[in-house]
C-alpha cells in the first residue's frame, strides 16, 4: 500500500515538470497571439518596429537576425580558444595540477553573473574596441560578441574536454608507434574520434549565447536595425525583450511575448538538436 | 625535422590560447576588486541603497557614497529561499522519479523536458513568470513572481544532479533494504536520501549559485524596491537589481564595483562550499 502512494507521489512530482513546461508554450502562444493575428506571418519577416500610436507596425527579423549574427561571431572567437583550452586539460597536460587549475578557472567563468560580465565589457572591453577605431561609441555587434564568447566558453570546453579524455590510449599510442607527433596524433587521431562530441558541445554553447540578456543588452547598442557589418549596433531577441517590457502594454507587449516565442522555440530545437547528438555517441 | 618543429608551433598555440581563455576571470576579479573593494564596510551590509541625491551630493564633495546594498542582500536571500523552497523538494522528488523509472517510455519524456527546460533563457522564464504570478496572483510585480522565475530556473539542475548523485549509490545497498522487507517510502527516505546526501547539497548549492547573479527574469517579475522587503506580494530588490539601478544612473555608477564584487565573491563562496562538500563526503 504505502509503496503504492509513494510512486504515485514520485509520478505527480514528476508530472508537474510537464505541466510547466506545457504551461510555458500555452501561455507564450496565447500572449503573442495578439500580434501574430494582427501582424501574420510578416511578423516574422519585417523589419519595422514602430510605436507610434495608431501606426503600431512591429516586426521581429533585425532582433532574429542581430541574434544570430552575434551568436555566430560568439561561436567564431570561442572556437580556436575553447579547442585549445580542451587539448590543454584533456590531452596536453591531462590530469596534472596545471590543467586542474585552468580547469577551475574555466568554471570559475561559468559562475560570473552576465550582468557582471556587462560591466566588465562596457568599461574595459568598450574603451579598447574604441582606442582600436573600430566604432566611435564602442557598442555594437563585435562587442557583444566578444563578450558572448567568453561567457559560453565553458560551455563549449565542458563536454569536448570529456570526450577529448575518452579518446583510446591505443588508438593513440598505436600512432605514435608509427613516428607520429603529438600534433599528427591530434589531427589524425583525437579529432576524428571525438569530432562529434566537440561538435555537440559547441552547438549547446550556441544555445546559451542565443539567449544571454543582460550583458548583450549592455553592449550591443539596441537600435532596431538589421546590422549592416559587425561595427553596427543592433539589438538582440533577448536584449530588446530586456529593454522595453518596462514600458510596454497592448501590441508592443504582444509583439515582445511574441519574440520571447521565437526565442524559446529556436532555442529548444537547438538544444534538442545537441541532445540527439549526445544520445548518439552515447 | 620540419615535422617535429610544427609539432612545437602547434603545442605552442595551445598553451597560448588556453591562457588568453583564463585570462579574462583573472581581469574581471581584479578590476573588481580594485574598484570595489572600498565600499564595502559596515554600512554596506547595514544600509539601504542611497538614493540618486545624497548619492550626487557625496560625489560632489569627493566622499565615499553612503549607504549599502541591504536591501539588495535581503531581497536576494528573500527571492532564493523561496525558490528554493518551491524547486528543491519537487527536483528531489523528479529527480528520485527518473532514477527508479531509468528507461521508461515516460521518464525519458520526463527527462527531455527537463533537459530543454534547463536551456530555456532565463528570461523568457521572467515572462513566463510575469504571466503567471505579476498579471494573476498578485497583480503587480513581486517578490513570488521572481521566486518563481527563478524556481523554474533551479528545478531542472536539481532534477539533474539528484538523478547523478543517486546512480552513484551502489545497488546492493538498496536491495539490502528491500530484502529486509523495508517499505519503499523508507528506502528513499532512509537509504538513498542519506546516502546521497552530500550529493544532493552539492547539487542545491550550485543550482543556487545559477540563479543568484541572475538579472534578466528579475527585472520583469521582482522590478526592485528601496527598502527592505519581505512581503512576497511586494515589488522587491535584489543585489543583481541594485547593480543595474547603479549602472544607469550616473550619479551612483561609482557602486557598481562594491556590489558586483560582493556578489561574484558570494557565487564563488557558494562554488567552492558545494565543490568541497562533494570532495569531502564522497562515498
Amino acid at each position: 500500500m504505502s509503496e503504492k502512494i509513494t510512486k504515485i507521489i514520485l509520478f505527480i512530482a514528476s508530472f508537474i515538470i510537464v505541466i510547466i513546461s506545457a504551461g510555458m508554450v500555452l501561455s507564450l502562444m496565447s500572449g503573442a497571439a495578439p500580434a501574430f493575428k494582427e501582424f501574420g506571418f510578416k511578423f516574422i519577416i519585417s523589419t519595422e518596429w514602430n510605436p507610434t500610436e495608431g501606426k503600431e507596425q512591429y516586426g521581429a527579423l533585425q532582433f532574429i537576425a542581430g541574434t544570430i549574427i552575434t551568436s555566430i561571431i560568439a561561436i567564431i572567437i570561442c572556437l580556436p580558444l575553447a579547442f585549445s583550452t580542451s587539448l590543454f586539460i584533456g590531452e596536453y597536460f591531462r590530469g596534472t595540477k596545471l590543467a586542474k587549475i585552468i580547469g577551475t578557472m574555466v568554471d570559475m567563468l561559468a559562475g560570473i553573473p552576465s550582468i557582471v560580465y556587462g560591466l566588465w565589457g562596457f568599461y574595459v572591453l568598450r574603451p579598447l574596441i574604441v582606442d582600436l577605431g573600430f566604432n566611435a561609441q564602442g557598442f555594437g555587434i563585435i562587442t557583444a560578441g566578444i563578450i558572448l564568447a567568453i561567457m559560453i566558453i565553458p560551455y563549449a570546453t565542458s563536454i569536448s574536454t570529456e570526450i577529448i579524455k575518452m579518446v583510446s590510449n591505443e588508438l593513440k599510442e598505436a600512432a605514435y608507434s608509427l613516428g607520429a607527433t603529438q600534433k599528427d596524433v591530434i589531427m589524425a587521431v583525437v579529432i576524428p574520434e571525438a569530432r562529434s562530441g566537440i561538435f555537440t558541445s559547441y552547438i549547446l554553447a550556441f544555445g546559451r549565447a542565443i539567449g544571454e540578456t543582460m550583458a548583450v543588452t549592455m553592449l550591443i547598442g539596441n537600435t532596431n536595425i538589421i546590422p549592416k557589418s559587425i561595427f553596427d549596433t543592433g539589438n538582440t531577441m533577448a536584449s530588446v525583450i530586456a529593454n522595453q517590457f518596462g514600458e510596454a502594454d497592448g501590441l508592443k507587449l504582444s509583439s515582445l511575448i511574441a519574440i520571447g516565442l521565437i526565442l524559446f522555440v529556436i532555442t529548444g530545437l537547438i538544444n534538442g538538436l545537441g541532445k540527439i547528438m549526445i544520445k548518439q555517441f552515447n | 625535422m620540419e615535422r617535429v618543429i610544427k609539432d612545437k608551433i602547434f603545442k605552442g598555440f595551445v598553451i597560448l590560447f588556453a591562457f588568453i581563455t583564463i585570462s579574462p576571470i583573472i581581469m574581471i576579479i581584479y578590476k573588481l576588486v580594485i574598484k570595489g573593494y572600498r565600499q564595502i564596510n559596515i554600512n554596506f551590509f547595514m544600509q539601504n541603497a542611497p538614493d540618486t541625491y545624497e548619492a550626487m551630493i557625496a560625489l560632489n564633495a569627493g566622499k565615499i557614497i553612503p549607504g549599502g546594498i541591504l536591501n539588495g542582500i535581503t531581497g536576494t536571500l528573500f527571492m532564493v529561499i523561496i525558490a528554493s523552497t518551491i524547486a528543491i523538494p519537487i527536483g528531489l522528488l523528479i529527480g528520485v522519479f527518473l532514477y527508479e523509472n531509468k528507461n521508461k517510455f515516460y521518464a525519458n519524456i520526463v527527462r527531455d523536458i527537463t533537459d530543454i527546460l534547463q536551456g530555456v533563457p532565463s528570461i523568457v522564464l521572467g515572462l513566463i513568470a510575469y504571466f503567471w504570478v505579476v498579471k494573476s496572483i498578485t497583480n503587480g510585480f513581486s517578490a513570488l513572481a521572481g521566486s518563481v522565475a527563478l524556481a523554474i530556473m533551479m528545478m531542472p539542475l536539481i532534477i539533474r544532479s539528484t538523478e547523478e548523485t543517486l546512480k552513484m549509490i551502489p545497488e546492493t545497498i538498496k536491495e539490502a533494504g528491500f530484502a529486509l522487507g523495508v517499505p519503499y517510502h523508507k528506502i528513499i527516505l532512509r537509504i538513498l536520501i542519506p546516502t546521497s546526501f552530500s550529493g544532493l547539497l552539492t547539487g542545491s548549492l550550485l543550482a543556487i549559485s545559477r540563479i543568484i547573479g541572475e538579472t534578466a527574469p528579475l527585472m520583469l517579475t521582482a522590478l526592485g524596491s528601496s527598502i527592505v522587503n519581505l512581503n512576497i506580494e511586494k515589488p522587491t530588490s535584489a543585489v543583481p537589481l541594485l547593480i543595474w539601478e547603479f549602472y544607469n544612473d550616473p550619479n551612483m555608477v561609482d557602486l557598481v564595483w562594491s556590489s558586483s564584487l560582493f556578489l561574484m565573491g558570494f557565487v564563488l563562496f557558494l562554488n567552492i562550499l558545494s565543490k568541497s562538500l562533494n570532495g569531502e563526503c564522497r562515498m
